[in-house]
């Protein structure tokens, strides 16, 4: 009874899906970039799972470090999107961000 | 089982069911405040999930990078964008809901029969690195420096990008009737000093 690679792949799996439900449903706009911050992780507990179980270089790591680093970005551009928006529309209600619909 | 190897599956079982935990209440709880606290605990975790697949620089990235700047930054979004709103109900908003909860647990039951029927080529002895530190570094400097310098012009790229985007463009015209009204002082008029000499030594005289 040791632990395997399977079980971090479960658990990712499952944290990518409770993250893409997430996404999916909420209204709330920063709710919604929350939940790409747990698909983000997912993906990265993945990553670091094969690095430590496939791989003897190390690659998996520096590949979790550059998602980091692109997650720090995103999360800093979508929250001033956010912002803008809540200036423009006074709300943050995803169901009200239709202003391309036509 | 030896010692190590029991201690090392308890704290996976702790971790794992604090993450999922965590991550159903950051999805599923009314009050954004709880899911923003809650997403901190989940990265926590996961930063505990590295330090058993044996990287501790990443796990000290993710606590630094994670917890303590997006996290905060979401706080400071939910602080700024204090607006308790109550949402218009949809029609059929259960449908919605349910079908994507379909969705996901079919997505999840798909990705589970995948990694449990493969046969992952699984390395016999898992030699951990000495220093993860160093190995890093001579990743980013050798063979992933486009990417690395990369990444660091995209940071630049994105903080410019956040202060352009989140900056206030319209500044009020003030009038000079309104600057005299912001630049005075709400407090009792003055008297002169004499005067109140005067009339503290006269109520003491009296």
């Amino acid at each position: 009874m040791e632990l395997q690679l399977q079980y971090y792949l479960l658990l990712a799996a499952a944290l990518f899906c409770i993250g893409i439900y997430g996404l999916i449903t909420s209204r709330n706009a920063i709710r919604v970039l929350m939940s790409i911050e747990l698909l983000l992780n997912a993906v990265n507990l993945n990553l670091m799972a094969f690095s430590n179980y496939l791989d003897e270089a190390a690659k998996g790591q520096v590949f979790s470090v550059f998602v980091i680093t692109i997650a720090a970005a995103e999360a800093a551009v979508g929250l001033a999107i956010v912002l803008a928006i809540y200036r423009n529309r006074d709300t943050i209600d995803m169901e009200r961000f239709n202003l391309l619909k036509w | 089982m030896n010692l190590a190897e029991g201690v090392q599956f308890v704290s996976f079982g702790i971790l794992a069911a604090t993450t999922i935990a965590a991550a159903l209440g950051v999805v599923l709880l009314e009050n954004i405040v709880y899911s923003a606290f809650l997403l901190g605990g989940v990265f926590i975790s996961i930063a505990g999930m590295y330090l058993l697949l044996n990287a501790d620089f990443v796990a000290a990235a993710q606590v630094l990078v994670y917890v303590g700047a997006i996290n905060v930054l979401i706080l400071f979004a939910i602080m700024l964008v204090n607006k308790t709103e109550v949402f218009q109900p949809m029609k059929n908003a259960w449908f919605r809901k349910g079908a994507t909860a379909l969705v996901c647990v079919g997505l999840f039951a798909l990705l589970a029969t995948m990694v449990r029927s493969t046969s992952w080529a699984v390395l016999d002895s898992v030699a951990p690195i000495e220093s993860t530190a160093i190995r890093l570094g001579e990743h980013f400097f050798s063979d992933f420096l486009l990417p690395f310098e990369l990444a660091s012009v995209l940071l630049l790229i994105s903080m410019i990008g956040a202060i352009v985007l989140a900056r206030r463009e319209f500044v009020p015209e003030e009038t000079d009737a309104q600057r005299e009204v912001v630049f005075r002082l709400p407090e009792r008029p003055r008297e002169p000093v004499g005067a109140i000499g005067e009339s503290s030594s006269a109520s003491e005289n009296s």
